[in-house]
């Protein structure tokens, strides 16, 4: 593997342009890693055993556990706000 | 800094560079970590799904139901991927 000086550069607009370039790449796997987690809470709740396909039942369920979730998070999300505007007693 | 597969991040000899060429070296180990974690988290899952009491060796329905889980769990991934994408969309509408 060769190595380059640490004090290869970057031009100012070429950094910039890289910065967006990344930052859009890091809401891209953040997406990823919430399919991921989604994946490990709604497999288990909707798919039975394996078949040949997916029946519509278990791609409603999936849906659903994926707005559920999201709902659930919002409802926690401002209940602790509610808590914290209280005072946190 | 190097690149993850023993090649270099784009610098021209001239010490400058390429954002494209760094981005490309990006996305790729960007892929091949979900790739690793997408398939650690199906091997888990269809472990559970397909594997009863552990036996000698994977019997022929235990085979089939894996090559099927598989499948499945791709379907899933897709299907859970829009359902989380319509989702994201719709917030953003209502803001």
């Amino acid at each position: 593997m060769r190595s380059h000086s640490v004090r290869a550069e970057l031009g100012e607009a070429d950094e910039a342009q890289l910065q967006h370039l990344v930052a859009a790449e890091q809401q891209k796997a953040q997406f990823t890693a919430q399919v991921h987690h989604f994946m490990e809470l709604c497999w288990d709740k909707c798919v039975e055993k394996p078949g040949n396909h997916l029946d519509s039942c278990t791609e409603n369920c999936l849906s659903s556990c994926v707005d559920h979730f999201i709902d659930t998070t919002l409802a926690i999300t401002s209940w602790f706000a509610q808590i914290v505007q209280k005072g946190g007693q | 800094m190097e690149g993850g597969f023993g090649s270099d991040f784009g610098g021209s000899g001239s010490g400058k560079l390429d954002p494209g060429l760094i981005m490309e070296q990006v996305k790729v180990q960007i892929a091949v970590a979900n790739a690793q974690e997408l398939l650690q988290r199906m091997t888990d899952k269809c472990f559970r799904k397909c594997i009863g009491k552990p036996g000698g060796s994977l019997d022929n329905s235990e085979q089939k139901c894996i090559a099927m889980c598989m499948d499945r769990y791709m379907d899933a991934w897709n299907t859970v991927s829009r359902a989380y994408n319509s989702r994201l969309q719709r917030e953003r509408a209502n803001m």
